[in-house]
């Protein structure tokens, strides 16, 4: 990306500071919902299914089950509506996007958790 | 029209008060220099020719070299001619605080060359028939181009396969979401004309 668009972005567009995570993880994203003139934080818990784009057109996708149903949300990485993102479980994945995981019900739509090890 | 010439930088998307995101495209404007003033007495008509984007004078034809140190500046890449400048002389810069917010500029560049492509990517055909049952290489084809004896020619404009982009369009009423005069720098909403890098131009 040009430098000149990450200027811009970087004036124009504040940007939202958030733990890292990639694809496998699950996160609860708080984001605010505006009904009327009452603003209330709504949570999404999922798994990120991918990340895309740079700068101020990144997005990643959140997949949760709702029953039966996947839902799946596309949320801008640094849309002013995100109050905050936790991570709740860092997936150990060998991908950077895992489409594979859609098709997963039950028992073997798992991920394993990663074991992060202390560095001396 | 008053306008102004610019390079494309790029595309991104801002975010408006309530949280929006609207696609724009950043274009470099100006600072552009008055090269020439045309006037009603001497060449018949108004006009102000303003010049953008640096060059070396090694690239540059001597003739040209004079024009630009006539209006005192260096070798530019692009010259374009505006009319409905007022007040304009010879060596004046002009840069984009001419333009305000939230109004609506026309941008014309020239859109990116595709080669030789056939109707149904040029003009949106929908080709002939089916791929199966039989079909035989006539997928893409445009179908009849007119009657037989009677005209007994085929009409003048009848859209056929040529040469597609790399052709001037003109982008008209783009909304400007923001002018940051100390960069130069200005976005339109949406998108324009050209590949990143190619001049523009930006009219009121």
């Amino acid at each position: 990306m040009s430098n000149i668009i990450k200027e811009v972005q970087e004036e124009l567009n504040g940007k939202n500071e958030f733990p890292d995570f990639k694809a496998g993880s699950t996160v609860t994203v708080h984001y605010k919902i505006k009904e009327g003139n009452k603003e209330r934080v709504q949570l999404f818990q999922g798994v990120v299914i991918q990340r895309r784009g740079s700068g101020a057109t990144e997005t990643f996708t959140v997949r949760k089950m709702s029953g039966n149903i996947g839902v799946e949300r596309v949320i801008p990485f640094n849309s002013p509506f995100i109050e905050k993102i936790e991570v709740n479980k860092v997936g150990d994945v060998r991908r950077a996007r895992i489409y594979y995981f859609r098709e997963r019900r039950g028992k073997s739509a798992r991920i394993r958790e990663k074991k992060v090890y202390a560095t001396k | 029209m008053p306008g102004i010439i610019g390079k494309k930088i790029g595309m991104t998307s801002i975010y408006s008060a309530e949280g929006k995101a609207t696609p724009c495209t950043v274009i470099e404007a100006g600072p552009c220099v008055v090269t020439q003033v045309k006037t009603e007495e001497k060449d018949g008509y108004k006009a102000v020719q303003l010049a953008f984007g640096d060059k070396r004078a090694k690239n540059t034809p001597n003739a040209l070299q004079g024009h630009f140190k006539k209006a005192k500046t260096t070798p530019k890449a692009k010259l374009v001619e505006f009319d409905g400048f007022e007040d304009l002389n010879l060596g004046d810069v002009v840069s984009v605080d001419i333009f305000e917010e939230n109004t609506f500029v026309d941008v014309i560049g020239t859109s990116k060359g595709k080669g030789f492509q056939g109707v149904v990517k040029r003009h949106g055909f929908g080709g002939v028939g089916q791929s199966t049952h039989g079909q035989h290489n006539r997928l893409r084809a445009p179908g009849s181009i007119g009657a037989a004896s009677y005209p007994a020619r085929v009409f003048k404009g009848m859209r056929m396969a040529g040469q597609t982009g790399n052709a001037r369009v003109t982008q008209p009423n783009l909304q400007i979401l923001k002018v940051l005069t100390d960069k130069n720098l200005i976005l339109v909403k949406g998108s324009i004309p050209g590949a990143k890098g190619s001049y523009v131009i930006i009219e009121k």
